[in-house]
């Protein structure tokens, strides 16, 4: 048999025998046995020595290419093995992916989700968040916001009153209120910086009343703006187009004339019914419009208790509730539910 | 206050249908809340007169009446005891449909033939005032009907006044603000004083001026108080919402809602010597109209005769004085009380009349004489008798002479926006009975004495958009500087905590500030709280010092509704008194309940996986994890944390924890809060079969963050060197890897515990601990000599402080 007979039937037997190759292993083998250091292609490359000296060219071509053939062959064989393998493994690592997961759902209080949105559309416009102390003196809650003692108005806030002690803790004169408003904040943000003033103040409010429309203890954003030239069109513009972005809708506001000791003129804000867009249901009373806020250009009384003045400066100021708003919002019925924290009702709102 | 159209339009009667009419007052500030029939619908019923009256056959009690609808006559079978032959009452007929669904048919009753029905008031809705048949007055035509004979198809107009406008209380009041705003005549009734015809008078003496500069009294003897009020004033009352009592108090409460002025009547024989209006004194006694005694204070007003307080001035009436079926003459009084010496009083004693709530927001000044004529008159006509002469005292100086209000033209636009044109501003001020007189910068404005609540020029602002319009404003948007404000990288929000606890499966609940006293001591013994002096229940009575108790109760609210695996938290104030100091202390709270993953195919799993029955539920490491979570807002983590549990050691400021499974949380050497499991004893308290797993720290405390500074990334391989040791069971882990960490020195890179165990193979009383050690340097390779330097470092200083030894 020649050189060549030889090396034809060599190329063959490894062919075949890659075919067969069931692993990688056995492949790996293959390899070994054809074109490794002792491989039987190998060997016939050590002995074209012993060849003529004008042969050796092309048999070792000859053997070349046949071992690069093999060589081809593995990879081609090992690639296809790989794949097969890679496919089997993936197979058998499926999972169920529709089972349920281990996820955990929190989220924020209807009430704080409002508030922040409030806060977020004031602070856009260059408005800061002011907060201030939730037992308050009477000073800053009723008397600098031009409600003196025994004033009527008093009687529109059902004021919780705190105990107030001296230094020995003994119960003493008067006493301290719980804020029925955040209008203090207001009051304290006036006496300490002077104008141009932009703020927003959220908190929790309270008043001694308690129905199906109350609860002794609600939240409020108030704001105020100080400026020379602010006027009463500046006020509403604000509002209105608060409301509209508050809601996402171009719902129809009006403002009508009402009283605050603490704005001259006041005003009470209505919007068009969410509900029924303005014809007429049991949540608006059959009138179409609902009752959102209150707001006003600031007392020159309010000025002068924190002496700000009054021909320089002009300033208005709002306040909503901001339950009321949550409850118009998201549909919710009952003003209760917000204190409850029913999980079942807190898991709505995110 | 209610309003009858009917009666308003007696005042002004502008060419609108009541719908318009409402939405004009609404939109003036006049805000209408609702708007109901005067009486409910029915059909059917005229004017009968009774003609005849025979007795029924086979019955006591009925009667059987010819009653004529003035064109035929019918018999109807009555059972009333006031029947009687002449009497005009309400007839109504076969056909007729009442309130209430009852439609009138032929009947037989008793066997004898009936065609109709004759009512009484409240079968017709209005209210009754004697049993039986509504008695109509005799000038009643017979057949009219009855809806249109007691104007019964009108409204009652309800408006929700502003405490400001005292002035638009009464008809008088809202004729006058529906006159300007429809631009139409107001036309009140013709008041002529009557005629004195006897000479009696009683002496008034005002002690007190500054109170009461004014008051006018009358004698009226000789009244007849067998008579009852008149129909048509009995029903403007009962559209008013006044109950009718007796002719007098009757005329004076009529007199009240038409012109806004209260008035009393007393029972002259009752006062002895004349009347003096002064103030208390302090403790005297007083019973009133409603047989209550009150103790008064020096501050109070009071109408006195010689002897004693006979009244509480333009609040109530005292007993002793009133008038009664019995009295024969009376004394009108007809004050004004200026608004401070009632402000807040009537509601103090408990007594919220209509007379003080219209003094307290303030009554005209100047109303009095023109209200004592009116309802002198009235009484008159009513229950007849004798007039005295009005007695009338003022002191001139206490009371106010008008008032003018600068209104400047420029302010106008400064504050509205708007510049209203000047024509437009006088015929606005002018509807208003305002009296302006034009100088260089605007106008003097003269405020008449029923406008008490415009002082200044903002209100004279407000009324000029008022009656323009606040629709009619224009609308713009501010233009301000652009401010930057300040907002520290370094400062922690609330937010920031919450958004980090909402990320983590948290749910956010709001409670109450205030809370149950009991509840309170069970959660924070040691604290002061705020307590308040007027709580809405008496389980809402203190101010919170802690979240937790608020919390605890809403799981508790939760777990009873089958809700059983809890995540809550909630940030708010905290209040404590510390003497005469009043601290607001910012929190953050949360709380566990339940399986550490909602219940799902995978909660076997996982408990099999770490080889425990109970490894799904909530534990310690759970909540300590999400309190770490938090502290790790502030930029301080890993070897650089300075964050320590310290377990509660009995000193701890929370009893409601379990001893063993709580700690106190510290940054450095400052307790900022604490974490823990509620006390099994408390928890049996509040009835909770689950184990409530609790933090709670304070925001101020943990707020500030660190601003991150680069680090150089070391481009050398870490070296990690775990230890076994051995050391005391009583041993806080937390204690040897801070004792660890100080000895690993500076190139430490990280330190975790990788094991702690106790059992078998370990001495009895001892604890192993396994601590992962890993060090890096910035600049090279740490050699194997410096690694065992620094071990051994390691080791010997946890051999020195805690005797530990190598596993």
């Amino acid at each position: 048999m020649s050189n060549q007979e030889n090396l034809q039937l060599l190329t063959d037997k490894a062919m075949s025998a890659i075919k067969g190759a069931d692993s990688i292993k056995a492949l790996d083998d293959i390899r070994v046995e054809y074109l490794g250091k002792k491989g039987s292609i190998t060997e016939q490359l050590k002995a074209l020595g012993k060849l003529p000296k004008e042969e050796r060219s092309a048999a070792g071509a000859q053997i070349n290419i046949a071992k690069q053939a093999v060589q081809t062959a593995i990879e081609d064989h090992r690639t296809a093995l790989e794949t097969a393998e890679l496919a089997e493994r993936l197979a058998s690592e499926k999972i169920d992916v529709t089972l349920p997961s281990r996820c955990d759902h929190g989220g924020a209080h209807p009430v704080t989700i409002t508030m922040q949105r409030i806060q977020a559309y004031f602070e856009q416009i260059g408005f800061s968040v002011a907060e201030g102390p939730e037992i308050e003196d009477d000073y800053h809650n009723f008397e600098a916001l031009n409600i003196p003692a025994h004033h009527p108005a008093r009687a529109m806030h059902d004021t919780f009153y705190a105990r107030k002690a001296d230094a020995e803790g003994e119960t003493q004169e008067g006493a301290h209120v719980l804020r029925t408003h955040t209008s203090p904040v207001q009051v304290r943000v006036m006496e300490t910086q002077a104008p141009p003033i932009r703020i927003v103040c959220p908190g929790r409010v309270y008043r001694c009343d308690s129905d199906i429309t109350h609860t002794p203890m609600f939240h409020q954003v108030e704001g105020l703006m100080i400026d020379e030239d602010v006027t009463f069109a500046h006020l509403k513009g604000v509002v209105q187009e608060f409301l509209r972005v508050f809601f996402e809708k171009d719902l129809g506001v009006r403002f009508r004339p009402s009283y605050f000791p603490f704005t001259e003129p006041s005003a009470e804000v209505d919007i068009e019914c969410v509900i029924c867009s303005g014809e007429g249901c049991r949540v608006c009373k059959h009138t179409g419009w609902l009752e959102v806020m209150g707001c006003g250009m600031v007392h020159p009384n309010v000025f002068s208790y924190v002496n700000i003045d009054t021909d320089k400066y002009t300033g208005f100021a709002f306040g909503m509730g901001v339950e009321r708003l949550a409850m118009l919002k998201y549909g919710v019925t009952d003003l209760r539910l917000f204190f409850e924290n029913d999980v079942r009702f807190l898991s709505q709102f995110s | 206050m209610k309003v009858s159209e009917s009666w308003l339009r007696e005042w002004v009667s502008p060419d609108v249908k009541t719908e318009q009419l409402v939405h004009l007052l609404t939109m003036a500030g006049l805000e209408v809340d609702g708007v109901e029939p005067a009486a409910p619908a029915f059909t059917g019923v005229v004017v009968g007169e009774i003609v005849a009256i025979e007795a029924h056959p086979d019955a006591e009690k009925l009667r059987v009446c010819k009653v004529s609808n003035g064109d035929k006559e019918s018999q109807i079978v009555c059972g009333a005891s006031n029947a009687a032959v002449g009497l005009k009452i309400p007839f109504a007929q076969v056909g007729a449909a009442l309130p209430g669904g009852l439609t009138i048919k032929e009947a037989k009753l008793r066997g004898v033939e009936s065609f109709g029905m004759l009512c009484g008031a409240s079968e017709i809705g209005l209210e009754d005032s004697v049993d039986g048949l509504l008695e109509l007055p005799n000038d009643a035509v017979v057949g009219q009907n009855i809806r249109d004979y007691l104007n019964l198809d009108d409204a009652v107009i309800e408006v929700d006044l502003t405490p400001n406008r005292g002035d638009c209380l009464s008809i008088n009041g809202v004729a006058r603000e529906t006159g300007v705003l429809t631009v139409t005549d107001v036309v009140a009734p013709v008041i002529d004083p009557v005629v004195a015809s006897i000479d009696d008078e009683l002496t008034v003496s005002l002690s007190a001026t500054e109170y009461c500069p004014r008051y006018a009294g009358r004698v009226i003897r000789d009244v007849d108080l067998s008579v009852s009020t008149p129909l048509w004033m009995r029903e403007k009352l009962r559209r008013a919402d006044v109950r009718s009592i007796d002719p007098i108090v009757d005329v004076t409460n009529y007199v009240m809602i038409e012109l806004g002025q209260p008035l009393h009547a007393f029972d002259l024989d009752s006062i002895s010597g004349g009347i003096d209006v002064r103030l208390a004194q302090q403790d005297e006694r007083l019973t009133l109209l409603d047989e209550k005694e009150v103790q008064l204070d020096a501050d109070m007003l009071v109408i006195a005769d010689k002897n004693k307080a006979i009244a509480l001035a333009g609040i109530m009436g005292g007993n002793d004085s009133a008038v009664t079926t019995k009295t024969q003459h009376v004394f009108l009084e007809s004050a004004f009380f200026v608004p401070e010496i009632h402000a807040g009083k009537a509601r103090n004693l408990g007594m919220h009349t209509d007379a003080s709530h219209r003094f307290e927001r303030g009554v005209d000044s100047d109303l009095q004489v023109r209200a004592i004529e009116r309802a002198t008159a009235l009484l008159l006509e009513i229950v007849g008798g004798q007039a005295g002469p009005v007695t009338l005292v003022e002191a001139e100086q206490s009371l106010d002479t008008a008032q003018t209000v600068l209104l400047r033209e420029s302010q106008i636009k400064r504050v509205l926006g708007f510049a209203i044109p000047a024509e437009r501003v006088l015929d606005i001020l002018t509807r208003l009975d305002l009296t302006p007189v034009a100088i260089d910068s605007g106008w003097q404005v003269t405020v008449p004495s029923h406008r008490f609540d415009i002082e200044i020029e903002a209100d004279l602002l407000e009324e000029l958009a008022r009656i323009y319009g606040y629709e009619q404003l224009p609308v713009e948007p501010p233009v301000a500087k652009l401010v930057f404000s300040e907002r520290s990288e370094s400062t922690l929000l609330s937010q920031n905590f919450s958004r980090t606890l909402i990320a983590k499966g948290y749910r956010e609940a709001i409670t109450y500030s205030f809370i149950d006293p009991e509840l309170q001591r069970m959660f924070s013994p040691n604290e002061a709280a705020v307590e308040l002096l007027n709580p809405i229940a008496s389980d809402m009575a203190v101010m919170r010092t802690s979240i937790l108790p608020g919390l605890v109760s809403a799981a508790r609210y939760n777990l009873n509704r089958q809700q059983t695996r809890l995540k809550l938290f909630e940030t708010g104030q905290g209040f404590t008194q510390n003497g005469q100091n009043l601290n607001h202390t910012p929190l953050i709270a949360g709380l566990l309940v339940g399986q550490r993953s909602p219940e799902s195919w995978l909660s076997g799993r996982d408990a099999n996986v770490q080889k425990s029955q109970s490894a799904d539920v909530f534990d310690f490491y759970d909540i300590k994890s999400d309190v770490e979570s938090l502290l790790a807002l502030r930029g301080k983590v890993g070897v650089e944390s300075d964050v320590r549990f310290v377990a509660n050691a009995g000193a701890s400021p929370v009893t409601a924890l379990h001893p063993g499974q709580s700690a106190n949380v510290y940054l450095g050497d400052v307790l900022v809060g604490y974490v823990g499991l509620l006390h099994p004893e408390l928890l049996k308290k509040l009835d909770i079969e689950q184990e409530v797993w609790v933090f709670e720290m304070e925001l101020n405390l943990i707020s500030v963050k660190k601003v991150p500074k680069f680090k150089e990334l070391s481009k050398f391989p870490e070296v990690r060197r775990d230890l076994a040791v051995i050391v005391d069971g009583s041993v806080a882990a937390g204690d040897v890897v801070e004792c660890a960490r100080e000895a690993a020195t500076e190139h430490l890179v990280s330190l975790i515990v990788f094991d702690q165990y106790s059992g078998a193979g370990i001495e009895d009383g001892k604890q192993s601990i396994g601590l992962g050690i890993t060090w890096q340097h910035e600049q090279r390779t740490l050699n194997e000599d410096e690694v065992n330097t620094l071990t051994d470092g390691v080791v010997a200083s946890l051999k020195q402080r805690f005797n530990a030894s190598l596993r």
